[in-house]
């Protein structure tokens, strides 16, 4: 028995730090500090994060996960959230969040700095960067066809086979509201019943472009920073495919926007707002425009990374992200087709 | 026959002293409290399932459950698991029985090599796979592919097993004219049985849980509708009342393999001598055996690891901070450590009662330890989540959280690796033991543990390895700011930066490559105490 003893004594002494720096580490740390819970491309968000401990001597802890981890751990955390700031890639789950009364309103300064239709209808989240909806082609493995210039052309027979698309990924249920806010339920409908007959399915939009470019598919519908992210790690000699933005208009020529929104939860209500209130400033949106992860900023004046089609060249059509909802109705199309 | 009668008469002594004595013994009181809290830390992540699920409500469940993909996707899921345990039997066993109880060549190198696609992210095998040939899809990819991930499941408990097997069944029923082969089903297997039917397990409950692997090979499964009202719909009840389906069906696989363990046991007969089993001399036929075994290493490591320094070649992004990749390392092996120690010390008490002490009750509990294994990591981790911030809120998203949550979520490997070591230990040395003045505690020390050894090795490699590569729970609960080498690479893969992300897989499987090389010193070292 003594021996057992000692081998529990043992087992607790091995534990007992682990527990403390357990107790000492979970606070919810001094006033003087925020946690940012980040779903945004990563390496962007730390150089945002610097630039922003530099100027006001906040500091900010990092969390980063995909932004449904996220999300799903914020609902579940209650409002006994450890976040102060929510950094998201799309802006369903912050309407989510919204709607779950979790969010408290965003300085209106904050809002002001980007165009208001990029922002939550009721001020509780603000756009900081977009993405645009293009669809990326190969040129050889098109034959010399002419890619569509219409997300609606993507399930016609003539593309049969060639198409490649992520339908689980959020990026894709924006584009169905978008047909379904534009051409109704049932057309909508058609078109993914067909788009799912004649096209090929890919987990995510990374393997959609990355197919695309090696020729297994010639067509995919993406957001257009996949592309050049894949570019800027292949190389000019590796990419083999190019970009199509959608004519005007068109309901596959789509504005994704990220956003951030501060926690109804959190007690560094001050600081989390001067954490958004950089993130749409000029050196902010400056930061965010050159970073890697080729974004557009959302700021007028800050010209995004060179290479991309300007901004205000862009003509989406009319629909706002908040418009787009929280992507429950095309979320229910797809499983009843059997898509996801 | 004579070699049955053998072992049927050892089984017979066996138990007519385990009967005898476990009527006038006391339940031990460190087993039971420890089995408690083992079931406890499960009990934590079903409970969570069961009131989210009650929150859905039956008219949403019956929504999605009677679409008519639902049929389709658990079919998948059903010939998928079917397929895919049934292969890894034949290669886990086939592998264990020529690297532990044959003269094949290189088997100390083999030993290690076997083990490791386990320490390999199914995104990376995936992913070498895919680009090898791009057209591959469908079920008959993801049975191979699966396939040559799992396998490693059947094959350390069985080769833990096999170690440990006693020479003197397998020499009589040999000796009494039963064929090489005939001798392997009668005795060989039948005595490794527990092991392989745990490994078994674990694969069927571990693919029923299965999801990102599928992924890039497009074949769906059940799991996807799980995620998806997870990450799309943000419908953490639905997702939870889908998950009850995966409850029931590994319900079944755990009645199933119930009565396939049957009530035969086989003991080793002369354990305390410890003397090592010969080998079966293979002749000219070590060769193809060698080949056979250096394929399926080629297959399973080879392919993955090959597209690693593809990636590593080819990528633009291949800079990175040592400093970051080495603290990542640093706190994957300290994780991963302190998990699969607490798994193991865990597992014992249950394997104690379930096979010394065998009711009900303790069969139950033991089925139990099971259940995080068939459920998706995201299930486990979120119902953590919701625990802790409710009832321990300092706990939450520290170190030791995340520990515990791959202790329980990988608890199923460790009882695995442990209750096989354990059915060969007859209790009749034990009970001797006992009948000799020793306390508990002094037999479970000097007779119990050594004998478990190579089971507890087995379940420490287990526990170790699938924590170092696992995603869904370190993204939830990680201390902030904190990376593993599986948070890091997936960080860079999302980000197309693959130049960037190999080196992190590849210290992923160099680490997994710790446990699987001590475990195969003790491989290659006489069993038993003549260690000592």
């Amino acid at each position: 028995m003594t021996r057992l003893r000692k081998l529990l004594c043992f087992a607790l002494t091995a534990t007992t730090p682990l527990l403390l720096a357990a107790c000492g580490s979970s606070g919810s740390g001094s006033a003087n500090s925020i946690t940012l819970y980040s779903g945004q491309h990563e390496q962007t968000t730390a150089l945002l994060v610097k630039a922003f401990e530099k100027q006001t001597g906040i500091n900010v802890q990092v969390r980063s996960a995909d932004e449904a981890t996220l999300g799903n751990q914020i609902l579940q955390e209650q409002g006994n959230s450890p976040a102060d700031v929510f950094y998201a890639e799309n802006t369903p789950v912050l309407e989510l969040l919204r709607e779950h009364g979790f969010l408290s309103p965003v300085d209106t300064a904050t809002l002001r700095a980007v165009p208001g239709r990029y922002d939550s209808a009721q001020g509780d989240w603000v756009g900081v960067s977009a993405r645009v909806s293009v669809l990326v082609y190969n040129a050889s493995a098109l034959g010399g066809a002419k890619p569509p210039s219409s997300i609606l052309e993507l399930a016609s027979p003539k593309w049969r086979g060639k198409v490649g698309f992520a339908p689980s990924e959020t990026d894709f249920q924006p584009l169905l509201s978008a047909i379904e806010k534009v051409d109704g339920r049932a057309a909508a409908e058609r078109w993914l019943s067909e788009l799912k007959s004649s096209g090929r399915i890919y987990p995510d939009n990374e393997t959609v472009v990355a197919q695309v470019n090696n020729g297994q598919s010639a067509i995919g519908p993406i957001n257009h920073y996949y592309w050049y992210r894949l570019r800027a790690e292949e190389g000019a000699s590796g990419t083999h495919s190019a970009l199509q933005y959608f004519k005007p208009g068109d309901p596959g020529d789509l504005i994704d926007v990220s956003g951030a929104a501060i926690l109804k939860s959190s007690s560094h209500q001050a600081a989390a707002q001067r954490f958004l209130a950089f993130l749409v400033s000029a050196q902010g949106q400056r930061i965010l425009a050159h970073s890697d992860s080729f974004e557009y900023p959302l700021r007028p004046g800050v010209k995004p990374a060179a290479g991309l089609r300007p901004f205000d060249q862009l003509q989406p059509n009319a629909l706002t992200p908040a418009e787009l909802g929280d992507g429950r109705v095309p979320l229910e199309m797809e499983q009843r087709l059997g898509l996801l | 026959m004579s070699s049955n009668a053998a072992s049927a008469s050892a089984d017979s002594v066996g138990e007519r002293l385990a009967h005898g004595w476990s009527g006038r013994r006391r339940w031990p009181l460190v087993s039971v409290a420890g089995a408690a809290v083992a079931t406890a830390g499960v009990l934590v992540p079903v409970a969570f399932l069961i009131v989210q699920a009650q929150d859905s409500g039956w008219g949403t469940l019956r929504r999605l459950l009677l679409r008519h993909s639902t049929a389709v996707l658990l079919w998948n899921s059903v010939r998928l698991t079917v397929a895919c345990t049934l292969l890894c039997a034949v290669l886990g066993v086939g592998a264990a029985w020529l690297v532990e109880r044959s003269d094949v060549p290189l088997r100390r190198l083999l030993s290690v090599l076997l083990v490791l696609p386990l320490g390999i992210p199914d995104f990376v095998t995936g992913f070498g796979w895919v680009s090898i040939d791009p057209a591959l899809h469908g079920y008959l990819a993801a049975v191979m592919i699966m396939t040559l991930s799992l396998y490693p499941l059947v094959y350390l408990p069985v080769a833990g097993a096999m170690r440990n097997l006693d020479a003197g069944l397998h020499e009589v029923a040999r000796s009494l004219g039963d064929s090489p082969a005939r001798a392997f089903v009668r005795v060989t297997l039948r005595q490794v049985w527990p092991a392989v039917l745990g490994g078994c397990l674990l694969v069927t409950l571990g693919l029923l849980a299965e999801y990102g692997a599928f992924e890039i090979v497009q074949y769906q499964t059940f799991t996807v509708q799980i995620f998806t009202e997870f990450k799309l719909g943000f419908d953490a009840a639905a997702a939870c009342g889908l998950s009850l389906v995966l409850v029931l069906l590994s319900i079944a696989a755990l009645g199933g393999e119930l009565a396939l363990s049957g009530r035969g046991r086989a003991f080793r007969t002369g354990p305390g001598a410890g003397r090592p089993a010969g080998r079966i001399r293979l002749g000219r036929r070590r060769w193809p055996a060698l080949a056979a075994l250096a394929a399926l290493c080629g297959l399973a490591l080879g392919v993955p690891l090959g597209s690693l320094v593809y990636w590593m070649t080819r990528g633009s992004s291949s800079t990175l901070p040592s400093t970051s990749i080495l603290a990542a390392a640093g706190h994957t092996a300290e994780y991963g450590a302190a998990a699969a120690a607490i798994a193991t010390v865990l597992a014992v008490p249950i394997c104690m009662l379930s096979l010394r002490h065998r009711n009900r009750l303790t069969i139950l509990i033991e089925r139990v330890a099971y259940l995080p294994m068939a459920l998706p990591g995201l299930v486990v981790a979120l119902g953590l989540v919701a625990f802790s911030v409710r009832y321990a809120l300092s706990l939450y998203q520290s170190a030791l959280e995340l520990i515990l949550a791959y202790a329980i979520l990988f608890l199923p490997l460790a009882v695995v690796g442990v209750r096989s070591a354990m059915a060969q230990a007859s209790p009749a040395l034990e009970e001797v033991g006992r009948s000799l003045g020793s306390g508990p505690a002094e037999v479970f020390r000097r007779i119990t543990l050594p004998l478990i050894a190579p089971g507890l090795g087995a379940a420490f490699a287990l526990v170790f390895i699938s924590s170092s590569t696992e995603l869904t729970a370190t993204l939830l609960l990680r201390p902030t700011g904190v990376n593993t080498l599986a948070t890091q690479f997936w960080t860079y893969t999302t980000n197309f930066s693959y130049g960037a992300a190999a080196p992190y897989a590849g210290l992923m499987v160099l680490i997994s490559a710790i446990p699987a090389y001590l475990l195969s010193r003790r491989a290659i070292a006489p069993a038993g105490r003549s260690r000592s």
